[in-house]
């Protein structure tokens, strides 16, 4: 039923694109990208390298200085009011901290997920089509946390309320799915899962998956293709394969340290 | 490693940082309390208020109370109505004003309103409310729509706006943004936005907010008659005017126990709430 491919191809493209925040740091500085259908790409970079702002520049959460980003060939750099939130819905993101709205049901936060494809009055009420709720059960059934879908998001663990983000996100049926550090705040049996989540619905439903991760081997064990970053700048771009600890030391400007690599506990990664 | 340093080495006693000089404390402390005691003996000199006033008043109050003690039971049956019409101000004021409210409520916070000059709009207008008192604002409208109950209904309607739209916002712009960002991502619309991230997270303290508001409008609704604006305020008013302590004891009695009762109700109600 969520089926990525329906909704165009998914293919970002970045072109000479900057950003300088209002204070002067510099976010991003040239660069030139294209992110092709299905990929699962991995950015990494040390903390303030402009991940984050990569990432974010992809669905408009933060309007770049220069340059332009194009998704599917349709510009969203100068897309406005309607047309900038159809570009959103069918870019379905996950947060560090879930963002999830706690006080509402699961089935609910998953649902919201749908608002963009239903006039204001109709969500408004909350009235959504039967098929809306088939789409939410999919979702939540494809990160295997269904039996929960009546009970209040905050009665949730981290894992569980990443994989409802995941589900939101997937009832949005997306082309693309933009993770920002989804990882970050969750222990390391359940970053496995939640990444072989990531990885699932990405083979699955051939949606574009862009993860920012600081982890190297969390990074080697799930990319396809990894892009460097330092200084706001793309100063690696290959497959998996070719990201060795010189280019990761490259990349992070230093030797690599035993933090880097891992969270302490973890042990092997396997990508299913 | 940087754990087993704290114990104390040779020297260690003496580098540890020692209080600040208690000397410039203690006097800065002084000159406050004799500040302090100046203003208020000042202030009572030059509004001509003695203590002795009170003492003077003695027996007049040992009167006023006897007569206070034994209230007129028949007359409170008949006032009753006029409490009822002080409870009905109250809730259709307290309505009309939570209602008024939530647009400017979500207009002065700056994490919903980006727009700096309508937040900035809407706090001022705001605060100008708050600063007319309710009877104020009762005998204004006592002067436009005539003497009554409506008059008093529009007071509270102001009144309870300005508040609650004022502990609203401020609530509100301590909410997660996580969710505020999560749906911006999904693509909602700027209404649908407000009622999947702002709405759930903003009910419970809007409700808990307008809940005391209520108790304290039927308090001050009590007390707007005294402007004739309607309500248990007006026969007290006239009790009080005709010397009739034993209704006045009555109708405060009743004031007392509605007071009591609806501050234990909506307590109740905004303690579930959390």
């Amino acid at each position: 039923m969520i089926d990525g491919s329906m909704r165009g191809i998914g293919v970002i493209e970045f072109r000479d694109v900057h950003k300088v925040y209002p204070n002067g740091t510099v976010g991003l500085k040239g660069i030139n990208l294209t992110i092709h259908r299905g990929e699962f790409v991995v950015i990494v970079g040390l903390s303030g390298a402009g991940k984050s702002t990569l990432l974010r520049s992809i669905n408009r959460m933060i309007d770049i200085t220069q340059g332009e980003i194009f998704i599917d060939g349709k510009s969203i750099t100068r897309a406005k009011g309607r047309n900038l939130r159809r570009h959103r819905r069918d870019i379905g993101m996950i947060f560090q901290s879930f963002n999830l709205v706690k006080r509402m049901s699961v089935l609910n936060n998953v649902l919201s997920g749908r608002v963009a494809y239903h006039p204001t009055w109709r969500t408004l009420l909350g009235w959504y089509p039967r098929a809306d709720v088939e789409i939410a059960f999919d979702a939540l059934r494809r990160v295997n946390i269904q039996e929960k879908a009546f009970e209040r998001a905050d009665q949730l663990s981290g894992g569980q309320q990443q994989r409802v983000a995941i589900a939101r996100a997937l009832a949005q049926q997306p082309k693309i799915i933009l993770a920002d550090e989804p990882v970050a705040s969750l222990d390391p049996v359940t970053t496995d899962m939640i990444m072989k989540d990531l990885k699932r619905v990405n083979r699955e439903l051939r949606m574009t998956t862009v993860v920012n991760l600081h982890f190297v081997d969390l990074a080697r064990a799930f990319a396809d293709r990894i892009i460097g970053l330092r200084a706001g700048e793309v100063v690696f771009d290959g497959p998996v394969h070719e990201a060795t600890d010189d280019v990761f030391e490259h990349i992070y400007g230093r030797a690599l340290r035993e933090e880097d690599r891992k969270l302490e506990g973890m042990s092997a990664y396997g990508a299913s | 490693m940087a754990l087993r340093n704290t114990e104390p080495t040779q020297t260690g006693l003496s580098t540890l940082p020692q209080p600040p000089k208690q000397l410039k404390k203690n006097l800065s402390r002084m000159l406050w309390t004799a500040l302090f005691l100046v203003t208020i003996v000042g202030a009572a000199w030059h509004t001509e208020s003695d203590p002795r006033q009170l003492a003077m008043g003695w027996p007049n109050m040992w009167r006023l109370l006897s007569q206070f003690l034994t209230p007129d039971w028949v007359y409170m049956k008949k006032v009753l109505p006029a409490v009822y019409e002080t409870i009905r101000m109250a809730i259709v004021g307290t309505t009309v004003g939570a209602i008024i409210a939530i647009p400017i409520t979500l207009l002065a916070a700056r994490n919903v309103t980006k727009n700096r000059f309508f937040v900035f709009l809407s706090r001022t207008f705001m605060n100008l409310i708050r600063t007319i008192p309710e009877l104020l604002f009762a005998a204004i409208f006592v002067a436009i729509v005539g003497i009554g109950a409506v008059a008093g209904i529009l007071a509270i309607i102001f009144f309870s706006f300005a508040i609650i739209a004022k502990l609203t916002s401020e609530s509100l712009e301590t909410i997660d943004s996580g969710p505020l960002e999560a749906m911006t991502a999904v693509g909602a619309s700027p209404l649908t936005w407000i009622r999947y991230a702002v709405m759930p997270q903003i009910l419970p303290a809007f409700i808990s907010y307008t809940l005391y508001v209520f108790e304290i409008n039927v308090r001050t609704a009590a007390v707007l008659g005294l402007v004739g604006a309607g309500g248990i305020g007006v026969p007290l008013n006239t009790a009080l005017a005709f010397l009739q302590y034993d209704r006045a004891a009555s109708i405060i009695l009743l004031i007392f126990l509605v007071v009591l009762l609806i501050e234990a109700l909506s307590g109740t109600l905004r303690r579930r709430l959390i």
